[in-house]
């Protein structure tokens, strides 16, 4: 009875701490509707701050408790920054290129916390206070986490009184829903959504500060932070503080008993809750439908074919592509390979995003699954290399038709989370499941067919493939199909009046871009002789996202340039420097402020304007 | 009070103003009236700044306000009141009124709660009613209340008769003289003529986003050949 006790006091305690960072989170994004992917970011800099400020404090619980404030303020201040300097100039581009350009911040803060204060962990050596414990039923429960458990319901109260209570609170909750009336009613917008960023911020890093007692500050802990906190949100409903704590709770008990229960289950249980919570409840356990805030931009632009002289552009490419084996060297071929997949899978991605309108943050699931389909074909089913790239792609549409039905229903966030979800089940699996998939040490040998085992043979095949799928994807986008489906993304309801079916038009581009990505997946498999779960891991989903939003969503040759200069970009940075993640990040950043159309549609946009000029 | 030289407005491509100018002096309440997509919206959210001008002046009380942010325009003392009414359906009617507080100018009284309860008694009877829960009239009512928090020297109405029955238009039309009895100079854009002769002194007619005819509303009523030409449908 007292370890059922302390386990529900533990989860308690952990309730609080995801609490503070889901409610910084859900707040900016009620009221800026950026989705703040550098949030985990300001949780990490919290943390690392507080460690430089309360190692250098006495250990009294009051130096304490003003070191936490002083480092929640210090964060703020980084908040205020990232807001006056990036998000200001970006709050009228589209969602996804915001959430591109806080995922820069995020990479140019990992290597800033690591040339500040070096690669190991940082902790926190702590005063007898921090150490004691309180006898509970018999059993010992440590005293921080006691005073843990009170922190979330005291923020939460704080929170409400400031929001409910307060001129400030109803000029935000107004705000959230109709930017434009608050302006026109004399309130200054910039100075209320500064002062949003910079309490979500300030909530972050005192998480991060609360946090180092338990553990440590290290690099690792801005993408849990954030991948824990966006779950939390969403669970919770996008924008709802009440929401937020409960998903909090229900999260951290079920994380402190089914450690208990089952230990292995522990890398996916929050997202199989998220899965289950988003299929039954599609915005989140308090969440109401999103309208979009009034004053935002919501106008796409139109997609047109190419220019007869733009695809003269592409033909010349491709022959320079063609003829591109006989001049480079084998480390270059296998980059330019490389590069080819990651076009692939890119233009897959963009299917969903662009005509699609579903942003998708676990398209690695697609890619993983084709991976491992033709790794199974070769390696179990002694298939021959054809097959197996036949398998891969039929394996990942096969598992998109079965998932896509509960994705198709959902939108916007939600949409992209439960994708996120259903690739960490899938990661989770080929992790664990180690007889199979050999676990961590992947499945080894998967070496292409006798006749295209020439590196440049299998550089003409992975060409040949993937423009001849490109093509295909382009093809479908100015068909019928690809029609209906703008239809479908640009008004569900409309499309639906004059007789197309919405929820099959979406499921139908689902599975095509998920065929298209196990296809590129099963090509990755053979390039690089192996498959492992990396292939599935966030990273890689979060690398198609960037490709995408980088050449631009509103144009198929998006994708293609995205994919080209983001791959090229990041190989050429590791070449040249070991602050690669600093310059990536800035760049990525820069691309968003000088190509808020992304590179391809923005050049386009251009070259338009210029010969109407 | 307010001069408008001149002004020229888009909607991405689409030249919607196309050298609106008309004049209106203080004290006094002007209807701007046009048929569908003349303009009368457009005209109105170009003064609030919603619709950033692309050319001409918009003189305001003698300070040039053409190009200037929303917040800054409702600050120097325009009040804009939506078509669509636009309440914060969260909020509840004193969180609507809060949004609106301003500031009073001019060395006249300010608006408060119970004076804009007394100009509205339906509004003093829900006052922490959800905005949301309340119907269309009294959406109607409440947005004007809350665009008078700020103050405004001048109000713009945008249609604010449409869509409402009879009997609260006629609540609306008392309103609305009262509010002239308090000093408010109003510029009130319209499809209905009747409302607008029961409160407008002068009336200003858009076709295709220019000012074709000004004038007082009693040679409006004389003038059959401009009501044929411009309003009929």
């Amino acid at each position: 009875m007292g370890f059922v006790l302390v386990q529900f006091l533990t989860g308690l305690a952990s309730a609080s701490s995801l609490f503070l960072v889901a409610a910084g989170l859900t707040v900016i994004f009620g009221v800026t509707r950026v989705v703040n992917f550098a949030h985990g970011s300001l949780y990490m800099l919290g943390a690392y701050l507080g460690w430089t400020i309360l190692s250098r404090l006495p250990g009294g619980p009051a130096w304490f408790a003003g070191g936490v404030v002083l480092a929640g303020l210090g964060i703020a201040a980084v908040g205020v920054l990232i807001e006056v300097l990036l998000l200001q100039r970006i709050y009228k581009a589209p969602e996804l290129l915001q959430l591109l350009a806080t995922f820069g911040v995020v990479l140019v803060v990992q290597d800033l916390v690591l040339k500040l204060w070096g690669p190991n962990d940082l902790t926190l050596s702590r005063p007898p206070w921090m150490r004691s414990f309180v006898q509970i039923a018999g059993e010992r429960m440590p005293f921080y986490d006691l005073l843990m458990i009170g922190i979330g319901p005291l923020v939460l109260l704080a929170l409400w009184l400031l929001f409910t209570r307060t001129r400030w609170g109803t000029l935000v909750r107004a705000a959230t829903q109709d930017r434009e009336m608050v302006a026109a009613l004399g309130v200054d917008q910039r100075l209320l959504f500064t002062t949003v960023f910079a309490l979500g911020a300030g909530l972050a890093g005192i998480g991060g500060a609360l946090a180092l007692p338990d553990g440590s500050a290290n690099g690792q802990m801005d993408l849990t932070a954030i991948t824990d906190a966006f779950v939390v949100v969403v669970v919770g409903g996008l924008g709802s503080l009440p929401g937020a704590y409960l998903a909090s709770l229900l999260i951290a008990l079920l994380q402190a008993f089914g450690i208990v229960l089952l230990p292995k289950i522990t890398l996916v249980l929050v997202f199989v809750v998220m899965a289950v919570v988003l299929v039954v409840r599609p915005n989140g356990l308090l969440g109401r439908k999103l309208t979009l805030a009034r004053g935002e931009a919501n106008t796409l632009a139109l997609v047109r074919p190419a220019e007869p002289a733009l695809r003269w552009l592409g033909v010349a490419a491709l022959l320079l592509a063609v003829w591109a084996p006989w001049f480079v060297g084998p480390f270059a071929l296998s980059v330019m390979t490389e590069m080819l997949v990651a076009m692939l899978f890119a233009a897959s991605l963009h299917v969903m995003m662009g005509p699609g309108g579903m942003p998708s943050f676990g398209h690695a699931a697609w890619f993983g699954l084709g991976a491992y389909g033709a790794a199974f074909a070769v390696k179990g089913l002694a298939l021959s290399m054809p097959a197996a790239l036949v398998v891969a792609p039929f394996g990942a549409a096969l598992a998109a038709l079965v998932f896509g039905g509960f994705v198709v229903r959902l939108s916007g966030v939600y949409l992209a989370m439960l994708t996120l979800a259903f690739a960490q089940i899938v990661w989770a699996v080929m992790f664990q499941a180690v007889s199979v998939t050999g676990g961590d040490n992947g499945i080894l040998g998967v070496w292409p067919a006798g006749w295209a085992s020439n590196p440049r043979v299998f550089y003409w095949l992975t060409l040949a493939i993937c423009v001849a799928c490109v093509l295909v994807l382009r093809r479908a986008l100015y068909a019928p199909f690809g029609y209906a489906l703008r239809a479908t993304r640009d008004s569900a309801l409309r499309a639906e009046a004059i007789g197309l079916n919405a929820g099959s038009l979406r499921l139908v581009a689902l599975v095509i871009a998920g065929a298209a990505a196990g296809l590129a997946g099963g090509l990755a498999a053979f390039s690089k002789g192996s498959v492992f779960p990396t292939y599935i891991s966030i990273d890689r989903s979060v690398d198609a996202l960037v490709m995408v939003l980088l050449g631009g969503v509103q144009s198929m040759a998006g994708p293609v340039v995205g994919a080209l200069a983001y791959t090229g970009l990041f190989d050429m940075l590791l070449m040249v420097t070991d602050l690669w993640r600093l310059v990536l990040g800035l760049s990525i950043i820069a691309l968003v402020l000088v190509f808020p159309q992304g590179i391809a549609g923005t050049t386009y946009r251009l070259w338009l304007r210029g010969r109407e000029a | 009070m307010l001069n408008v030289d001149d002004l020229h407005s888009y909607y991405g491509r689409a030249h919607i103003l196309q050298g609106a100018s008309f004049a209106l002096p203080a004290g006094e309440v002007m209807v701007l009236l046009g048929r569908n997509g003349a303009g009368k919206s457009t005209t109105m959210k170009s003064l609030i700044g919603i619709v950033r001008p692309a050319r001409g002046r918009i003189d305001f009380a003698g300070v040039d306000i053409a190009g200037w942010e929303p917040h800054r325009i409702a600050r120097a003392g325009l009040g804009y009141v939506p078509e669509e009414r636009r309440v914060f359906t969260d909020l509840t009617v004193l969180e609507n009124l809060e949004v609106g507080r301003q500031p009073a100018r001019d060395g006249r009284p300010a608006w408060t709660e119970e004076r804009l309860f007394a100009l509205f008694p339906n509004l003093g009877r829900m006052r922490t009613r959800a905005g949301g829960r309340m119907s269309g009239g009294e959406q109607q009512m409440l947005t004007i209340a809350r665009t008078l928090m700020g103050n405004p020297r001048l109000l713009l109405l945008d249609e604010p008769s449409e869509g409402l029955a009879p009997v609260i238009v006629e609540e609306m039309a008392g309103a609305i003289l009262a509010l002239k009895q308090e000093g408010v100079t109003v510029l009130l854009a319209e499809q209905n003529l009747h409302f607008a002769a029961r409160v407008a002194d002068r009336a200003a007619v858009i076709e295709k986003g220019r000012i074709v005819w000004t004038g007082t509303m009693a040679a409006l009523h004389a003038d059959e050949a401009v009501r044929t030409a411009y309003l009929a449908v």
